[in-house]
C-alpha cells in the first residue's frame, strides 16, 4: 500500500547487476538468429498463403499498379541511359581493335544476364521495399495490424502475400522493359558515338542471346522480386518505437534488401552459370 | 432487409453463462512482469469495467481476452474456448465473435467510413446489397449517417471512437472489448461514447469488458439504461436496477485484481487506494 497520497506505486529497488561481455553477444547473437527466424516464417507464409483462400486478389491488383504502374517511369530513364552508357563505354575499347560491331553482343548480354535485373531489383527495392515498410510500419504503430488481427483477418495473407505476389508478377515485366530500352539506349549511343549500323547492332544483339541468358535475368527478377518485398514486409511489421521506428525501418528495408540483392546476385550468377554448361 | 434493433438484442441467450474467463493469469514483458495472477468471469451480458493507473494491464487484459497476445501461464476462456492455447489460424474464427474498440480507434486511414465499417463483413463475402443496408443501420445508430464517403482524417476524435464501435459491432458480436474509450477526449464527448456504449448494452445485449481511468464511465453504465420506447437515457430505479443488465469493477493494481465488486460495493469501500479513484 502507498505511504503517501501522491504515491501511487511503491519504489522498486534498482538493480545494479551489469551483464557481461559473453552474456551481450550471446544476446545479440540470439536476436540475430531469432530475426533470420522470423523472417523465414513470414517469407515461408506469404508463399503458402497464395495457395489458400483468403486470397485478396483486388489488393493485389492495386499492388501491382503501384509497384508496375509506378516504377515505369524510373525504370524506362533508367534503363535507357544505363544501355546508353554502356555502349560508350565498351566502344572505346572496341574501338582500339576495330571491333565496335562487337558492341551490340556485350551490350545484350550484359543487360539481360547482369544489370537489367539487379539494377530494377535495386531500383524498385528503393521505391517499394521502402514504401511497404513505412506503409505497414505505420499500421503497425497505429494499431491498425492488430485490428485487422482483431476483426479475424491474416494480416499475413491481406498485407504480405498480395504485395509479394505483386513484386513477383511485376519485377520480371519491369526487368523485360528495362532490358529493352536499354538496348534502345545502347543503339542510339551507338549510332551516334560510334557510326555503327542500328540493324547490326539489333541483330548482333538478338543473336547473340541464348536460351539460358534469358532464363538467368527472369531467374534473378524473380529472386530479387521475393527479397525486396519480403525484408520490405518484415521490416514493416517488426516496427519498435512509434514513428521514429517507421523511419528506421523504411532505412533498413532498403539497405537490407539492395545489399541482398547483391549477394544473391552472385550466387545466382554462379548456379546460372554451371547450369548453362550442364542444362542448357 | 435491414432488422430493427430489437430483433438484434440477444435476449433469448441465458444471462448466467460465463462468457469470459480468466484464470491465474501471468504475463511478463521484458520491463517486467505485468499481470501476476490475475483472475475473474464476465457472466453473459454483463459489463465488467476495468479501473487501473496507467501500466496497471488493463489494455493487456483485452488483449489476452482477444487471443492478440498469449500468456505466459494462467488461463483465459472466452465463448467456452481456450483461447490461450488456441494457434492463430484458430483464433482468426473466434475473434469474428467479438469486438475490439482500440483507444485511438485504429480506423484503416486509407479506407472511408463506410469500408471500415463493412470491411468485417466484406471479409465474411455478405452481398453488397446486405452490406450497403447494415453499414448505413449502424452509421444511423451512432448518428454518424452522413459520414459514410469521408476519410478518418477528416473526422474528430470522437466521431473516429464512434466509427470504431460501429465497425466492431457491425456483424453483431456477443462480446465486445472497449480499451478507454473515453481516454482523452472532452466531457461532452466521452459522455456520447458512455451512451453509446449503455445503448448497445441495452439494445444488442452485449457482454464488454470496458478498460477506462474515468470511474464516471462505469458509473454512468451502472446507474443509466437506454429505454429502446423513448430512445432516452434514463437513470436506473431501485426496480428496473434488479432486472438490469450487471455491471461489476474490476480494479487492477500492481499486476493483481484489487477489488473486485459492484458499484455500491466501490463507493461502500473504506480503501484508501479505492477512495482516490472517487476523488
Amino acid at each position: 500500500m502507498a505511504d503517501t497520497p501522491l504515491q501511487v506505486t511503491e519504489p522498486q529497488a534498482s538493480s545494479p547487476e551489469t551483464p557481461s561481455v559473453v552474456e551481450v553477444l550471446v544476446d545479440a547473437a540470439k536476436n540475430n538468429v531469432l530475426k533470420v527466424q522470423d523472417y523465414s516464417k513470414l517469407s515461408f507464409r506469404s508463399l503458402t498463403n497464395l495457395f489458400t483462400p483468403p486470397r485478396y486478389m483486388q489488393d493485389t491488383l492495386m499492388q501491382m499498379d503501384d509497384i508496375g504502374v509506378g516504377s515505369l517511369p524510373i525504370v524506362l530513364l533508367s534503363g535507357f541511359f544505363i544501355g546508353a552508357v554502356l555502349v560508350l563505354q565498351t566502344g572505346a575499347q572496341f574501338e582500339r581493335f576495330g571491333q565496335t560491331m562487337l558492341t551490340g553482343d556485350v551490350v545484350s548480354i550484359a543487360l539481360v544476364r547482369e544489370l537489367g535485373p539487379t539494377i530494377t531489383g535495386l531500383l524498385v527495392a528503393g521505391r517499394c521495399s521502402s514504401g511497404m515498410a513505412s506503409e505497414l510500419g505505420s499500421m503497425l504503430v497505429t494499431e491498425q495490424v492488430d485490428a485487422m488481427r482483431a476483426m479475424g483477418t491474416d494480416p499475413s495473407r491481406k498485407l504480405v502475400s498480395p504485395r509479394v505476389l505483386a513484386t513477383l508478377i511485376t519485377l520480371p515485366l519491369l526487368t523485360t522493359i528495362s532490358v529493352f530500352v536499354g538496348l534502345a539506349g545502347g543503339m542510339v549511343a551507338s549510332v551516334f558515338s560510334l557510326r555503327l549500323d542500328a540493324t547490326t547492332f539489333w541483330e548482333r544483339a538478338i543473336a547473340i542471346l541464348e536460351f539460358s541468358d534469358l532464363m538467368q535475368g527472369f531467374t534473378k527478377s524473380i529472386v530479387f522480386g521475393f527479397i525486396l518485398a519480403t525484408v520490405g514486409c518484415y521490416q514493416g511489421l517488426n516496427v519498435r518505437g512509434g514513428t521514429q521506428g517507421v523511419g528506421r525501418a523504411t532505412t533498413q528495408a532498403v539497405v537490407a534488401s539492395s545489399v541482398m540483392i547483391i549477394v544473391a546476385d552472385t550466387f545466382l550468377t554462379k548456379i546460372a552459370l554451371f547450369l548453362a554448361d550442364k542444362v542448357f | 432487409m435491414a432488422q430493427s434493433p430489437s430483433s438484434l438484442a440477444l435476449a433469448s441467450q441465458t444471462s448466467s453463462e460465463v462468457l469470459i474467463e480468466f484464470s491465474g493469469v501471468h504475463m511478463s514483458f521484458a520491463e517486467g512482469e505485468i499481470l501476476r495472477g490475475v483472475s475473474f468471469s464476465a457472466q453473459r451480458k454483463e459489463t465488467l469495467v476495468l479501473l487501473g493507473e496507467t501500466g496497471s494491464g488493463k489494455t493487456l487484459t483485452l488483449k489476452l481476452a482477444a487471443g492478440l497476445l498469449h500468456p505466459d501461464s494462467g488461463t483465459v476462456d472466452v465463448l467456452g474456448e481456450r483461447v490461450s492455447r488456441m494457434s492463430e489460424r484458430e483464433l482468426l474464427g473466434l475473434r469474428r465473435k467479438m469486438g475490439f474498440v482500440f483507444q485511438e480507434g485504429a480506423l484503416f486511414d486509407s479506407l472511408t467510413v463506410g469500408e471500415n465499417v463493412a470491411y468485417r463483413l466484406r471479409e465474411d463475402h455478405e452481398n453488397e446489397e446486405e452490406i450497403e443496408s447494415r453499414v448505413r443501420e449502424i452509421l444511423e445508430f451512432i448518428e454518424l449517417g452522413d459520414t459514410m464517403g469521408l476519410l478518418p482524417s477528416e473526422l474528430s476524435g470522437g466521431m473516429r471512437r464512434r466509427v470504431s464501435i460501429a465497425r466492431a459491432v457491425v456483424n453483431r458480436p456477443p462480446i465486445l472489448l472497449y480499451d478507454s474509450p473515453t481516454a482523452g477526449l472532452d466531457p461532452i464527448t466521452s459522455q456520447t461514447i458512455t451512451t453509446l456504449i449503455l445503448r448497445l448494452r441495452d439494445v444488442y445485449g452485449v457482454t464488454a469488458l470496458l478498460a477506462t481511468q474515468r470511474l464516471q464511465d462505469g458509473f454512468a453504465l451502472a446507474n443509466f439504461h437506454f429505454d429502446s420506447a423513448t430512445r432516452r437515457v434514463r437513470r436506473d430505479s431501485a426496480r428496473e436496477k434488479s432486472g438490469a443488465a450487471a455491471t461489476r469493477f474490476l480494479v487492477l493494481r500492481d499486476g493483481k485484481i484489487y477489488f473486485q465488486g459492484s458499484p455500491e460495493e466501490l463507493l461502500a469501500a473504506n480503501d484508501p487506494y479505492l477512495q482516490r479513484f472517487l476523488i
